[in-house]
């Protein structure tokens, strides 16, 4: 690890002896999950508990000419069938738009379609019975008169003035355009070589391995409504079912125990979601949905659709001059709400030549509706397509001007000692790392070895390559990313911590998990600060009645928002503890310290108190405390940056490969990622979320991808179909850091799981390329099939 | 076909005896009807491995499987090789290596890695990855849990077992 400066100037408090920051300690609670005992929503069961499915449309676009469903009523265990129409009476109808991204339009989107469905998928009717099987037997009874519409799926077709519009009021099908013009692009691009190319990325999905489920419980006795949801945002969520069910927040509690995969898939709130809240409150029982994986393929958001041309100047001493862009993405036929789904293309806009110091740029990024399921944030939001195509673009200069692939980096990459400084699109960057990050990357992978290694293969007709790529991170987002734009999606995070009445501690924090380890580093940060061994502290989570109001984990804040409230929250009882302490033992709390669970002496660590003694004092004896003193046994802290709107950060990854130029096939031989994610509070943790992240990213450049037919039919909706990474393509994955602590927060903590996703493809791409130079073929598609590999090389 | 049928079988060595339909699976059988709900579905269609569970000591995937094809049966789930102990060293493994994060994939890839753990004591890292490349795991990146898997052959052997 390279740490390339000291957090701060005085002792911080992570820096305490026993301190657990900076340690591979295994998460609490793990045990749970490895004997098979953990709660997932789709194991939950409720009295009186119902199941729906939804009968979705076939059709990519159709009217809804009648629905009958006599028969299926009728059917052994059915209690309800919902249409569109009926359930519109319990919940109003949502628009995806943020006032910050201008101009961005959609149209209203009911949580059961009424009369029209604009992809196949979209839930026609709802089927409440006692079983799952129950309801699936009584769906085939329903008939559905469509009158078949005109399906726009080619998002460039979409454009054409031709085109049918998919929502006659909105005028036409582009949902939002965004374009930006910095430094002078034409005057740089006039006197360099140009280099130009077509980028394009296949539509995936997150394949989360439980499916989306929720168990809706609406108790009319109470009127109150418990949403059991796998969820990233439980406050979000309750905001949201209150908002359009009509209830106040107070009357919605969301909790959320185990979650079986997240990666911005369970951050949304989807229509079928809305429908089951709704059909809850409307049949007065608790109601449960769990997405099978038919349609998880169908409904769940897809993630990327873009095509962007793009276009680099570069100089023949390997000065890049300018960067342009001009993307096109296909977003579905809604704007997903909350978050809106035109964020990705802006964050595009953001990050594209990101690490570069240049600083002519012009970019312009369309987002389209299309007959097809909805489109929205995944994993590394616009990353990806940003670094792809920075990444391809600058690989493409340097094969132009016979530069090797690490000097025109080397050129070109802000330097480290430039911060802090602002990219051309207007991002504020603290302090990045990009030259350590890069020398380190070269040191691990050993550059010049695999070099002459791959020309040594290469005369023996072995064809393998290497790929590097430079990107930025965009992390801990303050309310600059929703907040702004009027969506009622907390930035700020909060964490209460209490003393219990045997010396240890509850923690209640906002954040959320999801298997990255949320409630490891609460506790590690807790325990920390406060002195109190790890295996004392409990962390509560994913519930709205017993949490702080908060953010949840989403786009890498769990560490850096929530750790540092934890941070601060930890701090403040320190200090009450150590008032109270002072006033026992008839001393000052400048003289104590807590350390290993109990008041020590902080000059020479003689043990004073211990904190199960002192609590019972508190809570069972206060008659014994001086008088006028009310102990708080309990300090709630809240946090978000405030300087920054994001804490960018930023990493390098490599690739290397080898190309069966005869039948296509890639296989990976190794990677390695170099990121910088500032304060490192469990190393094991922050790797494995970076290999997974990775392996996402791996998935996204070789296999992924929602193929639809020019009708908008999904044809490819099963995992038998749609191939993701298994443990066998798989390589090992080695990972490096550079630490540049934040400055915005104590803990100095910015996060680390977009990293591996945002880089993982373009290293991919580029090692390919780079494999495949001697045949002069150049691809700029993912994900790099056989197929795409063979018609590249003329082979077919 | 729509009647239910009688089915005797052996679930983490307790005898069952039940009622179901002839078209229920046995995963859902052991999740619904026994709340056995450590065996999840990821797929239901044979693909994601999420539902392995041991059946008269060989691993199967129970969303492809009737429970009435389970008749006289012994059936294993995680929460039976957790209970019995015989995993133990396996999970501390996973425990230490994090090689799991959302925990959805970890039963069936428990219950693969021990079947491969019976049948070669110390195989290399290829062939841990070949043998876990039908359980499809979302979150991790496989490298941890193949580095899991690899220590707990080895400390085996070391023990003799
Ligand atoms: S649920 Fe059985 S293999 Fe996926
Ligand atoms: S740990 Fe989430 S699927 Fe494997």
């Amino acid at each position: 690890m390279t740490v390339t400066r000291a957090p701060a100037d005085t002792l911080s408090v992570l820096d305490r002896p026993n301190s657990y920051i900076g340690k591979t300690v295994p998460r609490p609670n793990l045990d749970r999950l490895l004997q098979g005992r953990g709660q997932y929503v789709s194991d939950l069961e409720l009295p009186r508990m119902a199941h729906v499915v939804f009968l979705r449309s076939p059709h990519a676009h159709a009217k809804i000419a009648a629905i009958d469903a006599d028969a299926a009523t009728r059917m052994p265990g059915v209690i309800s069938i919902v249409t569109g129409r009926e359930l519109e009476a319990v919940i109003t109808p949502w628009v995806g738009v943020l006032s910050h991204l201008k101009g961005l339009k959609s149209a209203p989107q009911h949580a059961i379609a009424v009369d029209r469905v604009c992809w196949q998928g979209e839930a026609v009717a709802a089927i409440v019975a006692t079983s799952r099987a129950a309801a699936e037997d009584a769906m085939e009874h329903i008939s559905v008169d469509y009158e078949e519409l005109e399906a726009v799926t080619d998002m460039r077709a979409a454009l054409d003035p031709a085109a049918s519009v998919i929502h006659a009021a909105l005028g036409d099908n582009l949902a939002f355009e965004r374009t930006l013009d910095a430094g002078d692009v034409d005057l740089a691009l006039s006197g360099s070589e140009l280099v130009e190319a077509d980028f394009v990325f296949g539509r995936h999905t997150g394949v989360t391995l439980e499916p989306r489920a929720v168990v809706a419980d609406w108790n009319p006795a109470e009127a109150r409504l418990t949403i059991y949801q796998g969820t990233q945002a439980p406050h979000m969520v309750q905001n949201i079912a209150a908002l359009h069910l009509g209830l106040r927040e107070a009357q919605v509690r969301v909790v959320c125990k185990d979650v079986g995969g997240s990666f911005g898939i369970k951050v949304h709130i989807y229509a079928d979601e809305m429908a089951t809240y709704a059909l809850s409150k409307l049949l007065r029982r608790p109601v449960k949905f769990v997405a099978d994986r038919v349609e998880s393929f169908n409904t769940d958001i897809h993630a990327r659709d873009h095509r962007c041309r793009g276009r680099i100047g570069v100089r023949p001493d390997g000065t890049i001059t300018a960067f342009e862009i001009d993307d096109l993405t296909g977003i579905g036929p809604y704007s997903m709400y909350p978050r809106t789904s035109a964020i990705e293309a802006n964050q595009v806009v953001n990050l594209v030549g990101g690490p570069y110091a240049t600083a002519n740029y012009r970019a312009r990024a369309r987002v389209v509706f299309q007959n097809k399921n909805v489109m929205c944030q995944y994993r590394a939001v616009g990353h990806p397509i940003a670094c792809s195509v920075t990444e391809g673009l600058v690989d493409l200069a340097a094969a132009k001007i016979g530069m090797d692939p690490v000097e025109i980096r080397r050129r070109n990459l802000i330097a480290d000692d430039a911060y802090p400084c602002a990219s051309p699109s207007g991002m504020k960057f603290e302090r990045l790392s990009h030259h350590a990050s890069l020398t380190k990357l070269l040191q691990m992978m050993d550059y010049d070895a695999l070099r002459a290694e791959q020309a040594a293969l290469r005369a023996r007709n072995v064809h393998r390559g290497i790929g590097i790529a430079s990107f930025i991170e965009v992390t801990n987002p303050s309310a600059a990313f929703y907040g702004v734009g009027g969506a009622k999606i907390s930035s700020q995070d909060g964490v209460a911590v209490r003393l219990d009445a045997q010396g240890s501690v509850i923690c209640q924090t906002s954040i959320t998990e999801q298997g990255q380890g949320s409630e490891s580093l609460t506790a590690q940060i807790v325990g920390s600060v406060l002195g109190v061994s790890m295996e004392r502290v409990r962390v509560t989570l994913g519930d709205t009645d017993n949490t702080p109001y908060g953010g949840g984990t989403w786009a890498s804040r769990g560490a850096g928002i929530g750790g540092e409230a934890a941070l601060q929250a930890a701090k403040a009882l320190r200090e009450n503890i150590l008032n109270v302490a002072a006033a026992i033992l008839q001393s000052t709390p400048a003289e104590l310290d807590i350390v290993d669970n109990g008041v020590v002496n902080a000059a020479d660590g003689a043990p004073r108190i211990d904190l199960n003694e002192l609590a019972r004092i508190v809570y069972f004896r206060p008659d014994t405390l001086p008088p006028g003193i009310q102990p708080e046994l309990m300090a709630t802290r809240h946090f978000v940056p405030r300087q920054y709107p994001f804490a960018f950060t930023n990493g390098v990854q490599a690739s290397w490969l080898e190309v069966d130029t005869e039948t296509g096939f890639v296989q990976l031989l190794k990677h390695w990622v170099v990121e910088d994610c500032g304060t490192i509070i469990n190393p094991q943790l922050v790797d494995e979320q970076i290999r997974g992240g990775v392996v996402q990213g791996l998935g996204a450049a070789l296999f992924e991808k929602c193929i639809y037919d020019e009708r908008g039919q999904l044809t490819n909706a099963n995992m038998a179909d749609y191939l993701v990474p298994m443990s066998g393509e798989m390589p090992d994955i080695e990972i490096g850091h550079v630490v540049s602590p934040t400055q915005e927060s104590e803990l100095g903590a910015k996060g680390a799981g977009e990293a591996g996703t945002a880089g993982a493809a373009a290293a991919v791409a580029n090692a390919v390329n780079d494999a495949l130079r001697p045949f002069g073929a150049t691809i700029t598609e993912i994900p790099l099939t056989p197929q795409v590999i063979l018609t590249a090389l003329g082979r077919i | 076909m729509n009647a239910p049928v009688p089915v005797s079988l052996l679930v983490n060595g307790e005898p069952i005896d039940a009622f179901v339909l002839p078209r229920l699976n046995l995963a859902d059988f052991l999740r619904e009807n026994l709340k056995l709900t450590g065996t999840h579905v990821g797929c239901e269609h044979g693909v994601c491995g999420a539902c392995t569970v041991r059946l008269d000591g060989e691993i199967v995937r129970s969303c492809l499987m009737l429970t009435v094809q389970a008749q006289g049966a012994s059936v294993e789930t995680i929460e039976g090789l957790s209970d019995s102990g015989e995993i133990a060293d396996l999970q501390a493994a996973f425990r230490e290596r994090n090689a799991l994060q959302c925990g959805y994939c970890t039963p069936g890839m428990l219950i693969t890695a021990q079947d491969l753990l019976k049948h070669v004591s110390v195989p290399d890292r290829r062939a841990i990855r070949e043998h876990l490349s039908g359980n499809y795991c979302r979150c991790t990146g496989y490298q941890a849990i193949v580095d899991a898997v690899e220590a707990t052959a080895k400390m085996r052997a070391e023990r003799g077992v």
